[in-house]
């Protein structure tokens, strides 16, 4: 399991769990000015879901990160080989039937393999896994992750649930994040290093041993944040509709340079939407 | 855990590794785990969870044991309240995202009444690997770079010999006693798993006790019939313990889901006031129910049948 899929709070329903989904209507907070109106968490999968590309075998973390690359598997890339570290190859996780974390029987389902969670791990080291995919509670300007401990680690403020097979993704394979950007969660040292992303930018990842891998993009909901090629921190890449470059800075916690061709991201689709919703009607991952 | 070789090959032999009956009660078979002793806990979150054998354990009023397990669910909430653990190495801890961050794992560890001693779920496989391959140790290029590393004394670094390249050396876990659930096995301990195996069979050839609950105790006869699904082998196994339903309220692979009303009411209630929750479940759930029959029928026959209905279902179109 890793870290935080954005939805940090806690949720649980019965027909959140249950294949007799209740059909009430979804509370939508309007995002954008569009037509199609969708959530936070809503737009993150949406987003992070598109950059997946078909062909590619994905390391998939719960929340976010497996509903988005189930809908990438839906959509653009039916040929998305989608591994969980529950023990899992080529999983096609059926709508309405999400399991509680990755390793379950729910996440089984249609999948070409089952294995032990360290052999599906040794994929990583081995060289199979093209994305690393995962949430995040709190991410630094060079993309290191944690998820163990709010505070001083010896006598810490909080003491979260911790690394799962959070710290062996980022050390192994590139990685894509999907997080909410607040000003908490994106701060300039995290507390502790749980996943590795640049460490202290530059070369340092790989003068730890770290020889493969490393942060590819950071989706939020305001935008989508990439890696300067040689100092390795964090820029802003591209805003999503009806966001501003100040709206980003305010809620990061560190400077964060724009890129030259910065761009703006297309609202998700009406088709997107619906998939999306199909897979989590009782949206136990789109809150 | 890691012993000297020669030790860990004297405990083996020492077994009785004869194909004999090896069936026990959940109480005798609680009773052969020592106050303090080591415990490799098999399945995964809220998978093949050995229930039955912890709720045995929690009621035998054990103490201190240094329990193992990939990932950690409210079952560590309920060994730490119950002063049956300490110490749980792990790699994640909590009762499961949906559910957010575990208040009696925060209670426990940020009051240093318990430790969560954390290592990579990778480095956790491949640390009951070594031990079950007989080996000290087994590199691994994970943790490196890292502050994971940097809280374990235990985990080394060192530059390969023949690459010079930087790896991260885990020791082997080789513990007192594994407890696994499975569906299936024989009077002897041959078992047999669908499903999602995690790190079973490495804990268990790990180990130097292996308990077994199982779903339902089958013929030899049966096993043989189809020796290639028999995944731990009648000779690591020291006891066979019959429990239906025995990871409730958590999941037994194509035989039910979790039930998720009574992790969701009981979620609730811990996040309401931890310390008394956990209290009067382990009093209503662990300590009052005469059987395990008995604490099924607090769990409800209707959450049971559900999650049966549920489970089953993975086989179905």
């Amino acid at each position: 399991m890793t870290t935080d899929p954005s939805t940090g709070k806690p949720f649980a329903r019965r027909e959140q769990h249950s294949d007799r989904h209740a059909a009430r209507p979804p509370d939508l907070t309007p995002m954008n000015p569009g037509p199609a109106a969708y959530s936070a968490s809503e737009l993150l999968a949406v987003m992070s879901a598109r950059l997946l590309r078909d062909g590619q075998v994905v390391f998939a973390g719960v929340g976010i990160p497996l509903l988005a690359a189930t809908l990438a598997q839906r959509l653009h890339a039916p040929g998305l080989t989608i591994l969980f570290e529950g023990g899992v190859i080529g999983a096609f996780v059926e709508p309405g039937k999400l399991p509680p974390s990755t390793n379950e029987q729910r996440c089984t389902h249609r999948a070409n393999m089952v294995l032990g969670s360290t052999d599906v791990l040794l994929l990583l080291q081995r060289g199979y896994v093209d994305i690393g995919f995962m949430g995040g509670a709190q991410i630094d300007q060079y993309g290191n992750l944690n998820s163990s401990f709010i505070g001083d680690p010896q006598g810490p403020r909080t003491r979260l649930p911790g690394s799962g097979g959070g710290n062996d993704i980022a050390s192994l394979t590139q990685m894509i994040v999907a997080m909410k950007h607040e000003k908490r969660r994106f701060v300039r040292h995290v507390d502790f290093i749980t996943s590795p992303g640049f460490l202290a930018g530059a070369e340092s990842r790989r003068e730890a041993g770290l020889r493969t891998g490393g942060m590819f993009r950071v989706v939020t909901d305001l935008g989508i944040l990439g890696f300067e090629e040689r100092s390795r921190r964090m820029e802003l890449q591209a805003l999503h509709p009806g966001v501003t470059v100040g709206q980003v800075t305010a809620n990061t916690g560190f400077e964060l340079p724009v890129a030259a061709d910065l761009t703006i991201t297309d609202p998700p689709r009406e088709n997107e939407l619906a998939a999306l919703r199909n897979l989590d009607p009782d949206r136990l991952y789109t809150a | 855990m890691t012993p000297a070789y020669a030790e860990l090959c004297r405990r083996t032999k020492e077994r009785d590794r004869s194909l004999h009956e090896k069936v026990m009660s959940l109480e005798d078979a609680a009773g052969l785990v020592p106050d303090g002793a080591s415990v490799g806990i098999g399945g995964s979150t809220l998978s093949r969870t050995p229930i039955a054998m912890i709720w045995a354990l929690i009621r035998a009023g054990r103490k201190d044991l240094h329990c193992i397990r990939s990932i950690t669910s409210n079952e560590g909430e309920l060994l730490f309240a119950s002063g049956t653990s300490r110490h749980m190495l792990t790699s994640w801890f909590s009762q499961g995202i949906v559910w957010g961050v575990s208040r009696i794992m925060r209670l426990y560890t940020e009051s240093g009444r318990a430790r969560f001693e954390e290592w990579s779920h990778m480095a956790v496989g491949l640390r009951f690997r070594a031990g079950a391959m007989g080996v000290p140790f087994l590199p691994m290029r994970s943790m490196l770079g890292s502050d994971v590393i940097g809280q374990l004394p235990d985990a080394r670094q060192m530059d390969c010999p023949f690459t010079g390249e930087k790896l991260v050396l885990v020791p082997a876990l080789n513990p007192d006693f594994a407890l696994i659930h499975v569906p299936r096995c024989d009077p002897y301990g041959n078992a047999q798993i669908d499903g999602l195996p995690f790190m079973d069979i490495d804990i268990a050839m790990a180990a130097n006790s292996v308990i077994l609950t199982t779903e339902r105790i089958v013929s030899n006869d049966q096993i043989r019939r189809a020796p290639d699904r028999t995944k731990i082998p009648f000779l690591a196994v020291d006891a066979v313990v019959e429990a239906p339903f025995g990871a409730a309220p958590h999941e037994c692979y194509g035989l039910y889901e979790p039930l998720f009303n009574h992790l969701d009411a009981y979620a609730t209630r811990i996040r309401e006031d931890p310390q008394e929750s956990v209290r009067t479940y382990l009093e209503r759930y662990f300590y009052a129910p005469k059987s395990w029959t008995e604490y099924l029928e607090l769990l409800g026959l209707e959450e049971l049948l559900d999650a049966r209905r549920r489970g089953t279902g993975i086989y179905d179109d």
